[in-house]
């Protein structure tokens, strides 16, 4: 496997006046409750992780969890207090400003949850602004923005002022100033969260939709567990500054590593986050019927099938070999025995 | 114990009070004292005690130490003085370059860099005068006289009014559409008419200096306190005390340092400029959303780019607010500079209020404050102004005000030269009407001034008479008769019961500088004066806001006529109560009253609108009647931002009573009044507006710390 583009190793953000004094004293076991007492508030404790190319990280949490804070320190919005942060390879707390300003311009965007947009400026102006600040001149920089206001299907409205669009319009126009530079790594901070529930939803649809055609590696942060659900490779659950777990969906959904976690997954309609393989049964492939699924096929969407089998059901790969089973009871298990286990 | 358990606050109030009432009368009058003595002055008497300080010999008489304290602090305004002295005549003697002798000549540092600095302003004054007006002075100042006088052709020919007069409406239009431009296009007209262009060019054209060098000072000073928290903590309590500094006390060290002239002008009105100017642009700043920052941050702004790029732009609203309100201060300052030979509309102004001629002085105020309005509500539209996208219009669209106003370039010029001919033997109206050949209304407001003296003498003197004796000599009596460790105490303690030791040695400080200065007694003088002011304005404001308020056009016709008086500068209040009152404290206070009711006023209506309507519909579901909304939710909620509005009123009493000084009163603002003619006056005339900054400042920081706590205790922000 490649190098990872953003690689965090045991990163702290401490708030404080000694802070830095204290972590070092704390000799990498930092506790909340006597920093507080200290004056100190712990903003992020030991998170590492590390993220691909091409890959999407949902950090997960309520509000004070940290998670907005680990995402500063990856950008550098603010200086993390200790540990290690790469991207692409590059140490990233020790550039320079003006490195700093180059990693900006060319490989980073970020989308904000109030939109963040300039006032003073309309929406391709908006859109270009990224480009201009590089030195790209008007004429070529508004050429580009318009693609981008193509992109995000605001064509018609590139000479509105953000005063005039809705929120989610707003956040299509900080979206497609976020990609205008076509950088590699893609900041999402809450994007959607300040949008109605409706608009809520078909931004998340568009936002996969360019995610499929666009594969950046991003960084997603959310308090809306099932958003996370919905759109990441990769979760993490983040609660008081520290990553109570990291995992993919699936995992999360089945196997919740602390209790805090739990309770999160305990509403979650599991037939809507786990696929066929998650479930399956690998080593029977003996005594099944005629039907057969695909292995990463969301259980909702063929459990009405295979419920009306009596016999198990194949599971098959792409290329139609099959690679598992899965009996009827099994999907009745799944949707209904996990609450009840709970109850 | 019951009572003093549930109300502790209450019982330590009275305790005060008691404390107070006690030290009053048991510490007597000196039987030798005389009220209202410069405690300072420079008669030698031997009965006084003298004692030296820095080199400085402070005389005074010494009486107990509870009654007045001895004016430890006299040597201050002396030392101030000499020091000033020192710095424009003797500091650093160096070599300077003469332009006309041409040969080094010896002068002190100080001297030089004002001299230059005058020079400068000078130059800048004259360029926009002469381009409004016409003359010679521009072109001088990049040839000679020498050459003036063998190219006799070669002056500035100055704007006819009527290309002024609609280049303004243009402006206005753009800005603010159509009323706007009517409103300019009137208010020029009208001044061309009626005689007053002159001076009124001379007045637009010292604001037009004043107003941009105080912007860009601010704005750069703002910035810089923005970016650097040092610089904003040594910034702030010079903030502080210019706030509430009375204009004139600036003047007189200003007349040291650059002399008589509209370019001294120009300087002091920076001074006073400045500062609002820089809160407006922190204000302005600190209000950018954090995200949009970041978002400047994330698109890779260096720190030249994220601030002209993103936060001013952003902060554009509260910047150009700003620059509305250095435009009043200067109009406040184009009167009040006329001092020291400020030229235009507020030299005018004065001379007639000297000469009592009010018809006369109604005229040059009538059309200061117009410009005054026309210039506060452009730069008001100007910040209201939304952007426009010009991305798709043609070249004529675009450009078409500016080719507007070509037009009329040329139409004015050619209805000036058609006025030439036409006029041939008198004055080219179509040019420029002269001073005093316009139409005149002043015969007109002065037999009405003697009109309303000969009908409602009687009447106005027995009320004039009655306010005297009954209510304002006593009031006086009793704030002198106050021995100053009982003041000190009064003002100490509630420092102490409502912001803790800090606000007490805060307070305490500032009292005790008034009171060991020289001016204790008219300190007094000035508190009496302002008190009296605040509290009869405070019944007025508060009761009309109260009553504007029950109904939204009411309200909404209330505070448009606060921004107009608001506009009008200080200065002008005098005349209408000069015709009615005479000289007398009387009108003095009544300038004080109209003036100080102005914020009274509108923080009423503001603080009552700010209460949030879900309160009152829930008060109106639990079936309140009217009396009892206003009374047990409106006002407890509304009363924090009122008190504010009492801070308001308190500065701008203090404000006019320092400036009823013109008319004659006896308190602080008659000393600094006399020290602008006294050679030696610099030091007394700072030391004298420090102390009534500090009386400002006392009320200021007692009911800011109450408002605060109270805020917080009601949980609004």
């Amino acid at each position: 496997m490649s190098e990872p583009v953003i690689k965090c190793e045991s990163v702290y953000k401490i708030f404080g006046e000694n802070a830095e004094t204290m972590l070092n004293e704390a000799n990498g076991n930092v506790d909340a409750k006597t920093f507080q007492e200290n004056g100190c508030i712990v903003g992020v404790n030991n998170a590492s992780f590390e993220v691909s190319k091409g890959e999407m990280l949902v950090v997960m949490g309520l509000s004070g969890s940290g998670k907005s804070t680990l995402l500063r320190c990856i950008s550098r919005l603010t200086d993390a207090t200790g540990g290690k942060i790469f991207i692409e390879g590059q140490d990233l707390l020790n550039l320079n400003n003006k490195e700093l300003i180059e990693l900006r311009r060319n490989k980073m965007g970020m989308v904000f949850q109030s939109f963040a947009l300039l006032p003073h400026k309309t929406v391709v102006e908006n859109i270009a602004f990224p480009l201009q600040i590089k030195g790209i001149n008007t004429g070529e920089s508004i050429n580009k923005a318009m693609d981008m206001v193509k992109l995000v299907g605001l064509d018609g409205r590139e000479n509105y002022f953000p005063r005039e669009l809705s929120g989610g319009q707003q956040q299509r126009v900080g979206i497609a100033r976020s990609l205008a530079v076509e950088p590699d790594i893609w900041f999402l901070d809450e994007p959607f969260s300040a949008l109605d529930p409706l608009i809520r939803k078909e931004m998340q649809d568009e936002f996969l939709r360019l995610q499929e055609k666009l594969q950046k590696t991003i960084m997603f942060i959310t308090h809306d567990f099932d958003e996370a659900l919905k759109l990441a490779d990769r979760i993490a659950i983040m609660k008081d500054g520290i990553i109570e777990q990291l995992d993919t969906p699936a995992n999360i959904v089945l196997n919740p590593a602390t209790e805090y976690v739990r309770k999160f997954t305990e509403e979650v309609p599991r037939e809507k986050v786990l696929l066929i393989e998650d479930v399956m049964d690998s080593s029977a492939t003996e005594n099944i019927g005629d039907l057969k699924v695909l292995r990463d096929e969301i259980i909702e969407n063929v459990a009405e099938k295979i419920l009306t089998q009596e016999k198990t059901v194949a599971v098959i790969d792409n290329n139609n070999n099959i690679v598992g089973s899965i009996n009827p009871t099994k999907i009745i298990n799944t949707v209904f025995g996990g609450r009840k286990n709970n109850n | 114990m019951e009572i003093l358990k549930k109300y502790p606050k209450l019982f330590q109030w009275l305790f005060l009070l008691i404390i107070f009432f006690a030290l009053c009368f048991a510490i007597d009058v000196p039987e030798t004292y005389k009220f209202i003595r410069g405690q300072a002055e420079f008669v030698k008497d031997p009965n006084q005690s003298t004692f030296v300080f820095l080199g400085k010999e402070v005389r005074y008489y010494a009486f107990d130490v509870f009654w007045r304290l001895p004016p430890l602090l006299g040597w201050l305004p002396i030392w101030i003085n000499d020091s000033l002295f020192f710095l424009m005549n003797d500091w650093m003697p160096m070599e300077f370059w003469n332009e006309d002798t041409q040969e080094y000549k010896t002068r002190p540092l100080v001297l030089q860099i004002t001299r230059n600095l005058t020079a400068f302003m000078t130059f800048l004054i004259e360029l926009i005068r002469e381009i409004l007006l016409g003359g010679l002075e521009t072109i001088v100042a990049f040839t000679s006289w020498d050459w003036i006088d063998a190219n006799p052709w070669a002056e500035l020919p100055g704007l006819p009014w009527t290309i002024v007069a609609a280049g303004s409406a243009i402006l206005a239009y753009k800005l603010g559409g159509k009323g706007l431009a009517i409103f300019a296009g009137l208010a020029m007209t009208y001044i061309s008419i009626f005689g007053q262009w002159k001076p009124s060019m001379q007045t637009l054209s010292f604001i037009l200096v004043a107003a941009p060098l105080s912007f860009i000072f601010g704005l750069s000073l703002g910035i810089a306190a923005f970016k650097s928290k040092r610089v904003e903590k040594a910034l702030y309590p010079i903030l502080l005390v210019m706030q509430t500094m009375p204009q004139y006390a600036v003047l007189v060290p200003a007349l040291v340092l650059f002399g008589v002239g509209d370019h001294a002008a120009v300087i002091i009105t920076m001074i006073v400029a400045v500062p609002p100017m820089i809160l407006l642009t922190l204000l302005g700043l600190r209000a950018v959303p954090p995200e949009v920052i970041e978002a400047g941050r994330m698109s890779g702004c260096n720190n030249w780019q994220l601030m002209f790029k993103v936060l001013i732009p952003t902060a554009r609203r509260d910047i150009l607010i700003g620059v509305n309100q250095v435009i009043m201060v200067c109009f406040s300052m184009a009167v009040i500079s006329a001092f020291i030979g400020a030229k235009g509309l507020g030299f005018n102004l004065l001379l007639a209020l000297n000469q009592l001629n009010i018809g006369l002085a109604l005229e040059a105020g009538l059309c200061i404050s117009l410009i005054a309005i026309l210039l506060d509500k452009m730069s008001l539209a100007w910040a209201n102004k939304q952007v426009d996208y010009f991305g798709n219009l043609n070249f004529f669209q675009r450009n078409k005000n500016s080719l507007f106003f070509g037009l009329i370039m040329i139409v004015g010029i050619a209805l000036a030269y058609f006025g030439s001919i036409y006029f041939k033997d008198g004055y080219n109206y179509l040019f420029e009407v002269p001073h005093n050949k316009g139409i005149s209304t002043a015969d007109f407001w002065n037999k009405g001034v003697d009109w309303i003296f000969d009908t409602f003498f009687v009447y106005i003197k027995a009320f004039n008479t009655w306010l005297i004796v009954e209510v304002l000599q006593p009031m006086r009596a009793l704030y002198l008769r106050m021995p100053a460790i009982a003041t000190i105490v009064l003002v100490v303690g509630a420092g102490y019961l409502i912001g803790g030791t800090r606000s007490a040695l805060v307070v305490c400080g500032l009292t005790l500088f008034i009171a060991l200065s020289p001016w204790w007694d008219r300190a007094l003088v000035t508190t009496y004066m302002a008190t009296f002011g605040v509290i009869v304005s405070c019944i007025i404001g508060f009761t009309v806001g109260t009553l504007c308020f029950q109904n939204k056009h009411s309200t909404k016709f209330m505070l448009n006529v606060c921004d107009i008086f608001q506009t009008f500068p200080s200065f002008v209040y005098l005349i209408p109560v000069m015709m009615l009152f005479g000289i007398t404290d009387t009108s003095v206070l009544i300038a004080v009253i109209v003036y100080a009711t102005i914020p009274a006023t509108r923080y009423t209506i503001e603080g009552l609108r700010s209460v949030p309507s879900g309160l009152h519909d829930a008060a109106t579901m639990s079936g309140v009647t009217k009396f009892q909304r206003l009374f047990k939710i409106e006002f407890p909620l509304a009363f924090p931002h009122m008190m504010l509005g009492l801070n308001q009123t308190i500065v701008f009493a203090l404000f006019m009573v320092i400036i009823g000084a013109f008319i004659g009163t006896e308190d602080l603002g008659q000393y600094i009044l006399k020290a602008l003619s006294d050679k030696k006056g610099a030091g007394i005339g700072l030391t004298l507006g420090i102390c009534v900054a500090f009386i400002g400042l006392i009320f200021d920081n007692l009911i800011r710390t109450w408002v605060d706590k109270r805020k917080k205790h009601l949980g609004i922000d």
